[in-house]
């Protein structure tokens, strides 16, 4: 884990998001609902996106979804995930509804991959104290 | 009331496009553009008292650099639509009567660099601050450039509509056969084949290198100005009869709750209200086409064909200047280049503005009347 080269997240407000990366260490996933009008959302912000209310809670998920899409990577941005060439960046939508951006993984890539297959969660503990959200097919 | 009909485009200038100018800045480039657009409207530099610009330079440098003092001057800060947006801003404004000669400029002289370069810098932006990108992107590796998120909406349109690879190469191959004359085209005289885009490699699958636009140096401008004045002026005015826009739905791709649906149909049907004329009487359309992705949900947005079917809509439609629903007469931004400064986007409004003019030379439309553009 010491030779993680890869960034890692960055958060600008470490304080809102701290939660989710603790449950991720904890290979659970938790995304913001909002108390009031029930709504899932994600990425997390201050206020509910639907009813601009500041009152909602982290809220476990079962980590099952689809692949809404997705697009094989050959050229990263970042040179230092060349190695992983080709590997596949998507879009996963949860059962909860929310979309978020993730790997597929434990698949053949990109044969094996197809536009609405079902996913469900993968944890790659990537650092001592940050661990990715991924999918891998289910 | 609207403003259907109070403002008209009646000068412009287009450098051509190139990978550099070696040597000349991007506020050089400006200058000789400004220059360009002001003479062929008939105008002195004096009488420009309203300007707006791009998103990289603040209006006020810009209007420094052009000795210029506008009494009314705004950047446009929409990415790609900052171009055509210009134009429904500069009309408002003339309308209202807060500048009566509206400078509308974009332009960059670009530093070629490879991608591996680019890249580089990305991965010494790793201790940089954080953002939404950077804590729910970054991680996972994004494909370079704006490639990924086009690649995440074609897999998504071939999905739900079964729309083909030889479909989308064919909006690329009618691009780049306008492009052929264009004399400020980038792949002016280099024609391509249906195979020549389906064999050249993946950017990124389901995305092909040959349905990517290609960063550019150049720029141009326009001059917007009161229907009133334009009447006395020596170009044959361009009325603005109907704007929407400019509308937004997300920013990032996966946010967008409908990833194949652009913001165009919100824009559009405002637009067509506005300027009092339908869809079928559009006689020829230049859309923003960073790659054909883009510019074929917007057929469909814009409502040339029904969503879902602008695959079937290019086997059955000739879409270069001598068909019957030209497309990007100039190439568009894939054939023609993508200027830095949001002067990829801004070409449509040029192309459209010369063929309206009656000055397309070799490329002129049969029906130069009525055009849609989408930045």
């Amino acid at each position: 884990m010491a030779d993680y080269t890869k960034p890692l997240p960055r958060p600008e407000d470490p304080e809102l998001t701290q939660p989710f990366w603790d449950a991720a260490k904890r290979h659970e996933l938790v995304i913001p609902r909002c108390r009031r009008c029930n709504a899932y959302f994600w990425y997390p912000r201050p206020a509910c996106p639907t009813c601009l209310r500041e009152d909602w809670k982290w809220t476990p998920v079962s980590g099952r979804g689809r692949l809404h899409t997705f697009t094989v990577v050959r050229q990263p941005s970042n040179p230092n995930f060349e190695p992983d060439v080709p590997y596949a960046y998507a879009i996963v939508q949860l059962e909860e509804g929310v979309r978020m951006v993730s790997n597929i993984v434990d698949c053949e890539i990109p044969d094996g991959l197809a536009v609405d297959m079902p996913l469900k969660a993968s944890y790659d503990d990537v650092a001592d104290e940050w661990t990715l959200v991924k999918f891998k097919p289910a | 009331m609207t403003m259907r009909g109070e403002a008209a485009i009646v000068g412009f200038y287009e450098m051509p496009t190139e990978r550099e100018y070696p040597g000349r800045s991007t506020v050089s480039l400006l200058a000789e553009i400004a220059r360009g657009a002001i003479r062929d409207a008939g105008l002195r530099p004096e009488d420009i008292d309203g300007i707006i610009g791009q998103e990289s330079l603040n209006s006020m440098t810009l209007a420094e650099v052009l000795g210029a003092k506008p009494r009314y001057t705004a950047s446009m800060t929409v990415h790609g639509a900052s171009g055509s947006s210009s134009i429904s801003t500069a009309s408002a404004i003339v309308s209202a009567g807060l500048a009566n000669y509206v400078l509308c400029i974009f332009g960059e002289s670009r530093v070629r660099s490879s991608s591996r370069a680019v890249a580089a810098t990305a991965a010494a932006r790793v201790g940089g601050p954080g953002s939404r990108g950077a804590e729910w992107e970054a991680p996972f590796g994004p494909v370079i450039a704006a490639n990924g998120g086009y690649g995440l909406i074609k897999q998504r349109h071939m999905f739900e509509y079964s729309t083909k690879q030889e479909q989308f190469a064919k909006c690329a191959v009618d691009e780049r056969f306008n492009a052929l004359l264009n004399p400020n085209a980038i792949w002016k005289g280099q024609p391509i084949t249906i195979d020549d885009v389906l064999n050249s490699r993946y950017t990124n699958d389901p995305l092909h290198l040959l349905e990517c636009v290609m960063p550019c140096s150049g720029g141009a401008a326009v001059i917007v100005t009161s229907a009133e004045r334009a009447k006395a002026m020596p170009n044959p005015p361009v009325y603005v009869l109907g704007a929407g826009g400019p509308a937004t739905r997300h920013d990032a791709i996966w946010q967008e709750e409908d990833v194949t649906t652009t913001p165009v149909i919100m824009s559009a049907p405002i637009a067509l209200q506005m300027s009092e004329y339908s869809v079928n009487d559009i006689e020829f359309a230049e859309f923003y086409d960073c790659y054909t992705a883009l510019v074929m949900a917007t057929i469909e947005d814009a409502g040339f064909c029904p969503k879902g079917e602008v695959g079937g809509f290019y086997e059955d439609t000739d879409t270069t200047y001598k068909g019957s629903l030209p497309i990007n007469t100039d190439g568009g931004q894939i054939a023609a280049g993508q200027p830095g400064g949001n002067a990829g986007g801004f070409r449509h409004v040029i192309e459209a503005t010369r063929q309206i003019m009656g000055r397309a030379d070799e490329r002129q439309v049969e029906k130069s009347d009525l055009c849609m553009v989408n930045g």
